[in-house]
């Protein structure tokens, strides 16, 4: 039994002082329904990706249920840090393929700017493993950052290569009404901004967002609409360790490697015929990285990848064609999901002015922190 | 003891707190399987390969190679009276890894990955309450 994507929703990401977090979860879910052409008795459950720290309201799944008025069917919550959305998508995927249930409904919302900066610094504090690590200081660019400095050092990536991520990222976020940021940078903008933690400066990072998107995930006989449909074919998962200390090496994850592998051999499909994909670029490095992890190109070839402008519309595959998470914005537990609904989006050919031209296949990759979770899905339009 | 690690400390109690007592003795210890051998640093007190709960400390020389590093120049609630400091990850001679800050005796200029390092135990003297740490320098210095 295929399983497949029946409706998506996308919400306005950035800095959403007029909304709560369920507020934010029924704007998508409005759009998703509307998408799908259906009513809510349709749906037989909920998967809320969201991460708790962020929010004032404790247990977020209840709140959202209802307030999207889906009382009494069953919801829960997923959390694997940024990648909480396609663990959602996983977690749906797994309940339809059991049999349990038809029709899930797959939300991820996430309000950021609720917390104070002093909250946001704490927080910030602790991303990384706490007992060795967070005691020196450690923060989340700086991880990135450690990669980044692995990377450069093994195989000539530059500085200009990073941030040509950024570039790419946001001339795409400029064309996504949906996205925090719509504005072009150049190369000589990036290279002046702060530096974070080095090599990576203000224009590597991505930006702490509010926002949501919803999906809705059927079985193929609740499918409604053939010719919209997009089939969710392969979906891979994989972890590596919490602690870079115990990694193999810092130039890639191995946990989207694997996640990458599984996906691809499931929905039998090879990493030269994926021609639109979301991957997590949460730092620029990441975005190179993930080029590698996913077969895009091999191992330390990623800077070149970009340089050539092998990611951009018209090049290889069409990557973060939304903006990414760089320039539309990271709201961690929507992340995951949002991916998912521009690549359907983009399969289905409805993307506009982004429109990846022919794309049929496409893929999401989502990490969870450093690669401690991954989650890479492909997607397929008969 | 284990609050003493860190100059924030997230877990004041684990399996191997003496890793503390040793560490402001001046001390870096790593761990080693009673049953199967399996040494690691930093420190364990469960083997991840039999599963067994029988360790014993076993000392690291600190001698070793830069991994990584990154300077951070934006820093969480604790560390930002620091201002800018460097951290660095370490491949110890004897196997496992360690991070720590750089120390002054290695300029940011002269960093370089896989250059030579020595790990040095230090405690925090303009701190009251005993807090310890380690600094990655520069061979021979202390």
């Amino acid at each position: 039994m295929r399983i497949g994507v029946i409706g998506v929703g996308h919400g306005r990401f950035g800095r959403r002082s007029d909304a709560t977090v369920q507020e934010l979860a029924f704007e998508a879910y409005r759009l998703a329904l509307e998408d799908a052409a259906i009513e809510p008795d349709a749906i037989d459950a909920s998967v809320v990706a969201a991460v708790p720290e962020y929010h004032k309201q404790r247990s977020v799944a209840g709140v959202v249920q209802e307030y999207l008025n889906l009382n009494p069917r069953p919801t829960w919550l997923t959390e694997v840090a940024c990648a909480s959305g396609s663990a959602a998508i996983r977690t749906a995927w797994m309940a339809i393929a059991s049999g349990l249930h038809e029709v899930v409904l797959v939300v991820g919302c996430q309000k950021m700017t609720e917390l104070e900066t002093a909250e946001i610094l704490a927080l910030m504090g602790r991303v990384g493993e706490v007992q060795w690590e967070s005691v020196f200081g450690t923060t989340f660019p700086s991880y990135y950052a450690m990669f980044a400095n692995r990377h450069m050092h093994l195989y000539g990536t530059t500085r200009d290569n990073l941030l040509e991520v950024a570039v790419k990222n946001h001339h795409y976020g400029a064309l996504n009404p949906k996205a925090m940021f719509r504005k072009e940078i150049t190369l000589d903008k990036a290279r002046a901004s702060d530096s974070v933690a080095s090599p990576l400066c203000v224009y590597d990072c991505c930006a702490n967002a509010d926002g949501a998107a919803c999906l809705v995930l059927a079985a193929e006989h609740r499918v409604n609409n053939r010719d919209r449909v997009v089939w969710l074919d392969g979906v891979g998962a994989a972890s590596s360790s919490m602690s870079v200390l115990r990694r193999p090496d810092l130039v890639g994850l191995p946990s989207a490697e694997e996640a990458a592998a599984q996906a691809y051999r499931q929905a039998r499909v090879t990493a030269a015929e994926v021609r639109v994909a979301e991957v997590h670029d949460c730092f620029t490095i990441a975005e190179i990285m993930a080029y590698e992890d996913l077969g895009f190109c091999a191992k330390g070839q990623g800077g070149a990848y970009i340089n050539e402008r092998r990611s951009y519309i018209g090049g290889e595959v069409a990557v973060n064609v939304d903006g990414g998470l760089k320039a539309k914005g990271h709201p961690i537990g929507a992340t995951g999901v949002s991916m998912a609904t521009e690549i359907v989006t983009q399969l289905r050919g409805d993307a506009g002015e982004r429109q990846a031209p022919g794309a049929d296949i496409g893929l999401t990759h989502n990490v969870g922190g450093i690669g401690q979770y991954s989650f890479v899905h492909l997607f397929r339009r008969d | 003891m284990f609050s003493w690690f860190g100059k924030v400390s997230f877990v004041p109690y684990t399996k191997v707190s003496d890793f503390a007592v040793h560490l402001r003795e001046g001390r870096l210890m790593g761990s080693e399987c009673s049953k199967c051998g399996f040494a690691t640093f930093p420190p364990r007190a469960d083997c991840p390969e039999c599963r067994s709960a029988d360790f014993t400390y076993r000392q690291v020389s600190g001698r070793g190679t830069l991994f990584t590093w990154s300077r951070i120049d934006a820093a969480p609630t604790g560390f930002e009276d620091l201002g800018t400091y460097t951290v660095a990850v370490v491949d110890l001679e004897e196997g496992g890894r360690l991070l720590g800050w750089l120390g002054d005796s290695i300029a940011e200029s002269d960093i370089q990955i896989g250059m030579s390092v020595q790990v040095v135990p230090r405690i925090f003297e303009e701190i009251e309450p005993i807090k310890l740490y380690y600094t990655v320098e520069a061979p021979a210095v202390d």
